[in-house]
């Protein structure tokens, strides 16, 4: 199909007409010929030039859409304040929420994120994710009969977090957690599945110069909750 | 009278000079298609093509007022329905066109399977036409998590999780969802992205192709029993069955696909008008937990099958059904693209049909009123029924306010509410003996959580002992081993003849 345009000498194409008289000057012999030969040969020239263009322009491309997916910015977890210890009672299970470390002013309310906190005795918790292990569906926790269940499928978790029935293999998800100066904080920042049950904190040297920070100041940090960890 | 037609017809010619695209559409409309085609069995394929352009442009129309952030997107529903005229109107026609558009592709698939169209020279069309059911599939899938409400937010939230159990690239897959490490901006705005440039873009290209090929190899004849497809001698057979039977596709086959088209648009707006729109449940807040996320209907037999699977096969189906059932339909016209067309002389296929469908039917069935989910506000909403009080000792009353206390009736119903997680409870004491009942309430099993942590001594007893009531009116179950070791001592319960119609609930 190409070859039969570009052979054609009424075409009215610009820049092939220009070439087609160079060469008919230079190769009298077969002027058809070779200029056709000389089209296709730029014509393959500038499919090629087009294919690198191309793969250069697919680096932004797959860069800007597989940024979710490997952009350290974008999975920033980081240590939230999430209230006083004596917000939250001995022996008992309270719904709480923060605000997530990342996030945009456009994401709404679906930046509150809630989760369970259960204060065993003294300065010992656990805080498990709102989220069922089965299929992320919001566990709520029912302290008559000491259980979480899940509205979608029907799992149920003990009040330590471990599976009591239904299709969950596994736990509640729980989060990473400290108690500093009589402030609770965790380690959040990511909804939990199974592929990621939970965020690692980071190493030890860093934490408490950023916790006696958070601390000091909790209940300013609570609002700006965890930017600057 | 003359002259307005005259000058009609140079104003046609003007174009046509220019575009010559009148007379090849012209020969397509009418182009011969074998009369016995001309039947009530044809008119899927059109109709599906006709809520298309329906869903574009109330499409269209819903995304001038809807904003797409996640801040934003469910008050602009809101806004859509209460403060803008007839905004109701189109966001109902656009929900229900999307389950019409589900059904009508479905009907005309398993018309087209029937039929053996997808055989020789029709594979591809069945192939595109394979790919266009999955792409109205994520069309509904991610119209639904435009309305962005807490259906939305949880169904995403499942989707994120199913997308974890991916080996390897589960957790790659899950950001790649959502746009980031949460369900939030990102993730509605991907989802309006899908459902409003990539998904209609490649729906609008494939349609085209699929028409293309049916206008190119022609519709696929009424099949015969014995009239077996075969790829020498197809073509030739095809056409003389034209040549000899052909009638013009427009008019003589074409008023039936446009009598369906109609009637279906019809029926469209009469459930949009009579039903109204779908949701928007409660706004997306994730921390408002009092909720029951459900999907849309034509995701309902996906959540059953899920919710019903033993937990160790879960992550295996989920991921290896998908590849098997859509290969399986990819392969379909590649392995059996010749042979038989006749539904009568392909028993298994109808048998498959048959199956698949009453197996979708109760999954979606079961969906809609999922009997494994606990009930999560019937422990506090629906009383014991006072038959079940009426002449019991203290003890057992003091069971009944423990029962309905400690969440049992949110998995177990008795007279008749309450939850199907588990069974149902009014003859539990006509199955099990005083020990069963204790062992099974203290330590659970099957699929049921110990309760031995969360009542104390006192509550147990009498928790029992009013379950103990609950035997209808059977007689109460005997531990028999019990009844051999004490048979000298005590006299044996009366033995009541069992009255059949009293069973159970
Ligand atoms: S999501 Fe909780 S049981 Fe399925």
């Amino acid at each position: 199909m190409m070859e039969e345009e570009a052979m054609n000498p009424n075409e009215p194409l610009a820049p092939g007409a220009e070439i087609a008289a160079e060469s008919t000057a230079e190769q009298p012999q077969n002027p058809a010929e070779a200029a056709h030969s000389r089209r296709a040969f730029l014509f393959k020239l500038a499919v090629a030039l087009n294919g690198a263009v191309g793969a250069l322009l697919a680096v932004p491309i797959i860069g800007y859409l597989l940024g979710p997916a490997f952009s350290k910015r974008a999975n920033q977890s980081a240590w939230i304040h999430l209230g006083r210890v004596e917000d939250f009672p001995q022996g008992q299970i309270r719904l709480a929420s923060f605000r997530n470390p990342a996030t945009t002013h456009w994401d709404g309310e679906t930046g509150d994120i809630p989760c369970w906190v259960r204060r065993i005795s003294g300065n010992s918790f656990q805080v498990f994710a709102i989220n069922c292990a089965h299929l992320g569906c919001p566990v709520r926790w029912f302290p008559q009969s000491r259980l979480f269940l899940c509205p979608c499928h029907g799992g149920v978790y003990y009040e330590d977090g471990s599976r009591a029935s239904g299709p969950p293999q596994r736990g509640l998800f729980q989060y990473a957690h400290k108690v500093v100066n009589g402030n609770l904080m965790i380690y959040a920042g990511k909804m939990p599945t199974l592929a990621a049950p939970y965020a690692q904190p980071p190493l030890t040297q860093i934490q408490p110069s950023s916790a006696t920070a958070n601390g000091a100041k909790s209940i300013a940090v609570h609002d700006a909750s965890g930017r600057n960890a | 009278m003359a002259a307005p037609k005259k000058r009609a017809s140079a104003l046609y010619n003007w174009f046509e000079t220019r575009l010559g695209l009148g007379a090849p559409i012209m020969e397509a409309a009418e182009h011969p298609v074998p009369a016995n085609t001309s039947s009530w069995w044809y008119v899927f394929g059109s109709a599906a093509a006709v809520i298309l352009v329906l869903q574009v442009v109330t499409g269209i129309l819903l995304a001038l007022v809807y904003s797409p952030t996640a801040g934003d997107a469910w008050y602009s529903l809101q806004f859509i329905d209460h403060n803008v005229a007839l905004g109701w109107f189109l966001r109902a026609m656009h929900g229900w066109g999307s389950d019409f558009m589900v059904a009508i592709v479905l009907i005309h698939l398993v018309q087209v399977f029937m039929f053996g169209a997808y055989k020789f020279p029709r594979e591809l069309t069945w192939i595109v036409g394979v790919f266009l059911l999955l792409l109205t599939l994520a069309m509904a899938f991610t119209g639904q998590a435009l309305r962005f409400d807490q259906d939305a937010y949880w169904g995403l939230g499942i989707g994120a999780s199913i997308l974890s159990r991916v080996p390897w690239a589960g957790g790659a897959l899950v950001d790649l969802l959502l746009g980031g490490p949460i369900i939030a901006g990102p993730t509605l705005s991907r989802f309006f992205t899908l459902h409003v440039f990539i998904l209609p873009g490649l729906i609008l290209s494939l349609v085209g192709l699929h028409v293309w090929m049916v206008l190119r190899l022609g519709i696929n004849e009424w099949p015969m029993p014995g009239r077996l497809v075969s790829k020498k001698t197809y073509m030739q057979e095809y056409h003389s069955l034209t040549k000899k039977t052909g009638i013009p596709f427009v008019p003589e086959a074409a008023w039936k696909d446009a009598l369906f088209a109609a009637a279906i648009v019809l029926s469209i707006m009469a459930c949009a008008l009579w039903f109204g729109p779908f949701g928007p449940s409660g706004q997306p807040n994730p921390t408002i937990i009092q909720t029951v996320p459900k999907p849309d209907l034509p995701f309902l037999w996906i959540y059953a099958v899920l919710a019903y699977l033993p937990p160790a096969m879960e992550t295996p189906f989920i991921l290896i059904a998908p590849v098997v059932i859509i290969g399986a339909m990819l392969a379909l016209p590649l392995v059996f693209g010749e042979g038989e067309k006749h539904w009568s002389r392909r028993p298994a296929a109808v048998l498959m049909v048959a199956v698949i469908a009453v197996t979708l039917g109760v999954f979606t069935h079961l969906g809609m009123y999922t009997p494994w989910s606990p009930k999560m506000n019937a422990w506090s909403s629906d009383p014991v029924p006072a038959a079940y009080l009426r002449d019991r000792t203290p003890l057992e009353r003091e069971g009944a306010i423990v029962f309905q206390n400690k969440q049992c009736r949110n998995c177990h119903s008795i007279g008749g509410a309450g939850g199907m997680r588990g069974p149902a409870l009014d003859d539990i004491a006509s199955r099990m003996t005083e020990d069963q009942i204790i062992r099974q309430v203290l330590q659970g099993g099957g699929n049921m959580p110990a309760y031995g942590n969360s009542l104390t001594p006192a509550e147990t007893t009498a928790l029992v002992h009013f379950l103990l009531t609950l035997h209808g009116n059977r007689p109460a179950a005997v531990n028999a081993t019990r009844k051999l070791t004490m048979h000298e001592r005590l006299p044996l319960p009366p033995e009541q003849p069992a009255p059949a119609a009293h069973g159970g609930t």
